[in-house]
């Protein structure tokens, strides 16, 4: 039951019509103990976020290392506990699932890893990847096993099936591994994908390729899909939404065109800048980047996380009280104070 | 007067072919390229096309199952092929050229300060003193902008990007010509790659110094290319003025290549390559890229010389 719905003034996106998934003031701090037992403080690693996502959405996290991305898509897959707030799916409250209940989750939502090869058991073949979670969710039948191994394999495309299922992940390339990783996602027909980084370890030229498989799969399930990643040129093909994370928080929420084409949070605009498209006049000049490396999240700094590196900081305000989510455009937010 | 070499570097028919079980894998197979002073060359190609191989043969750094190794590598107006491996290691390697490894900064040394490790070419290469080599650690680390008080560090007690920062520096400590860079920042965020992009333009124009960009990220290689290389399957198929690479690729791998890359703004949508490049075992007689490319015709059962084109060149019948 959706009882806990935020009361914070959220100026962003209305409420969903019965979201797939719901954040609430999600916290996951993890403590630091000083020689296994003295209490050293806290690493914040997700510190306040909310956001919904539709049925069939696709919505891209972006953010650098150490933004608390990873902790947040490991919450919601539940190897995480929050430390505060709620991961809701389908009205249900993750955490407050019992064992049977948790089992049928985890079936409904696949994960997608970054390292193909380092997913994979490297002594099982791909058949015997495959069945892993079929055996685990009760599908007795060998034959029926088979079937949908094979159906998944078809469908992303990697055929004739027949052909792969002996095979160890050694024998495939790069790309022929996360398709794999992604069938095995897919095997249990859940309702959200967790793809987190999915393409970063591939080569550039395979990237496409993938990412075009992810979206097509995803029309045809009607998935909702949360896209991880710190690469925001494929944002655009393969997103509706996006979020910016920075130092455990979403600093910015847009739709990714209105995002790309007008960012407003002077991190937003940072990251922008700093992506390259392939053009011989990058080599003439210098990017206007802020210098310095995002903040520890054991002691963020006060205020606004960002503005010790912010070349728009606004001196008496930023550094002292965390800015509020401002609007931007109908359904976009921004937590900067300069659009107060 | 006899004018000083322009060029850096001049590779003639460089050949590093590799003893394996399955067989000779033949990683490098007769490159040929050359670089001007102060100017940056990026190698770009697919996982397995040889271009770390290539970083190897350049700086003669072999493994045991080497097959065959031949070609000649002008450095300046020194031939370096026919030096002896002592004398190599005494002049060339780390005095006039260097390389900043794939992932260099996980393969610092994790026991010994990063000030030291950056201080040891010096040593080493030059017979400094370790203090006197220490102040030139220092002056690098103010180069590259690491903390001065990071001299006394370990590895583990910096950031990705500080570390990579950190193997650039002991790259340049010892002033070289040329600096070879393997995927630089391929594991770094996107703030941090652009900074040490940033570093590197700086270094070219300050320094003097002359680089050959190793990568598979087309995009990120316009940042500091002057010249742009395409290697396929061992292969040198193109080379190009980043000018007209970016705008106009020649070779039909260029195009596709090109037309691959995700872009942050503009209309066309990326076209992914189908089929894998071919195995380094056993390459395919003729064109090696033939059975992916569109515009194959009877000539491409042949092996493609390399065409001069403008200063460019085309391994491609298609320029005939």
């Amino acid at each position: 039951m959706n009882k806990n719905i935020s009361e914070k003034k959220n100026t962003s996106s209305e409420l969903q019509e019965n979201p797939l998934l719901s954040i609430r003031n999600l916290q996951v701090w993890f403590e630091l103990k000083k020689w296994g037992f003295r209490h050293a403080g806290y690493v914040r690693a997700v510190d306040g976020v909310n956001f919904d996502l539709k049925k069939d959405e696709t919505i891209a996290i972006v953010g650098e290392s150490g933004c608390g991305k990873t902790s947040l898509m490991k919450t919601i897959l539940h190897l995480n506990r929050p430390t505060d707030g709620q991961v809701v799916f389908e009205g249900n409250v993750i955490n407050a699932l019992k064992s049977d209940e948790l089992k049928k989750y985890r079936s409904n939502v696949g994960y997608v890893q970054q390292d193909p090869y380092g997913a994979m058991p490297p002594f099982m073949n791909i058949q015997t990847i495959l069945e892993e979670p079929l055996k685990i969710n009760g599908v007795k039948d060998p034959q029926e096993r088979l079937d949908r191994i094979s159906k998944v394999l078809e469908e992303v495309k990697m055929s004739p099936a027949s052909e792969f299922l002996p095979k160890f992940p050694h024998q495939l390339s790069g790309g022929q591994q996360q398709r794999v990783v992604i069938a095995r996602a897919m095997i249990m027909n859940p309702k959200l994908l967790v793809a987190d980084e999915p393409v970063s370890m591939l080569d550039a030229s395979v990237r496409v390729e993938i990412l075009k498989l992810l979206s097509s799969l995803q029309k045809e399930h009607n998935l909702g899909v949360i896209y991880i990643t710190h690469d925001l040129s494929t944002v655009r093909y393969f997103s509706e939404r996006i979020f910016v994370m920075y130092a455990g928080k979403i600093i910015e929420m847009r739709e990714v065109q209105k995002l790309i084409d007008d960012p407003r949070h002077p991190y937003t605009m940072a990251l922008l800048e700093g992506t390259s498209d392939p053009d011989a006049e990058n080599a003439t000049k210098q990017k206007e980047i802020p210098a310095g490396e995002p903040p520890s999240l054991v002691n963020p700094p006060s205020g606004c996380r960002f503005h010790p590196r912010c070349p728009k900081m606004i001196p008496g305000l930023c550094e002292i009280e965390y800015p509020p989510e401002f609007k931007a455009d109908k359904e976009g937010m921004v937590a900067c104070w300069l659009y107060k | 007067m006899m004018a000083k070499n322009k060029k850096v570097i001049q590779i003639e028919d460089l050949k590093l072919h590799f003893r394996t079980t399955k067989g000779i894998v033949q990683a490098v197979d007769k490159v040929n390229f050359d670089l001007e002073e102060n100017k940056a060359v990026v190698i770009v190609g697919e996982s397995g096309c040889g271009k770390s191989s290539l970083a190897k043969a350049i700086l003669r750094l072999l493994p045991r199952n080497v097959s065959e190794y031949s070609g000649k590598v002008f450095l300046r107006d020194t031939e370096t092929m026919a030096m002896d491996d002592e004398e190599y290691q005494k002049k060339i390697r780390w005095v006039k050229m260097s390389l900043v490894p794939q992932a260099a900064m996980n393969a610092l040394n994790p026991v010994i300060k990063v000030g030291e490790q950056v201080a040891e070419p010096m040593m080493v290469h030059y017979g400094f003193e370790k203090e006197k080599a220490l102040e030139q650690a220092l002056t690098m680390f103010q180069h590259v902008g690491v903390p001065t008080d990071f001299l006394h560090r370990y590895p583990f007690e910096l950031s990705g990007g500080m570390r990579q920062r950190v193997a650039l520096a002991m790259a340049l400590v010892t002033s070289p010509e040329l600096v070879i860079l393997d995927e630089p920042t391929s594991a770094l965020d996107v703030l941090t790659q652009a900074n040490i992009f940033n570093l590197l333009k700086r270094f070219k124009s300050e320094l003097s110094t002359s680089f050959i960009l190793i990568t598979h990220d087309i995009a990120t290689s316009s940042e500091i290319a002057d010249r742009v290389a395409v290697m396929y399957a061992g292969q040198m198929v193109e080379i190009n003025s980043a000018d007209r690479f970016f705008k106009n690729p020649r070779h039909p791998y260029s195009v596709k290549l090109m037309n691959s890359v995700p872009r942050l703004y503009g209309n066309e949508k990326p076209e992914f390559i189908t089929g894998q490049p071919p195995s380094l075992i056993n390459p395919p007689t003729g064109c090696r890229f033939a059975d992916r490319c569109p515009k194959r015709f009877d000539m491409c059962v042949n092996e493609p010389p390399l065409y001069l084109i403008d200063g460019d060149l085309v391994k491609c019948w298609l320029f005939a």
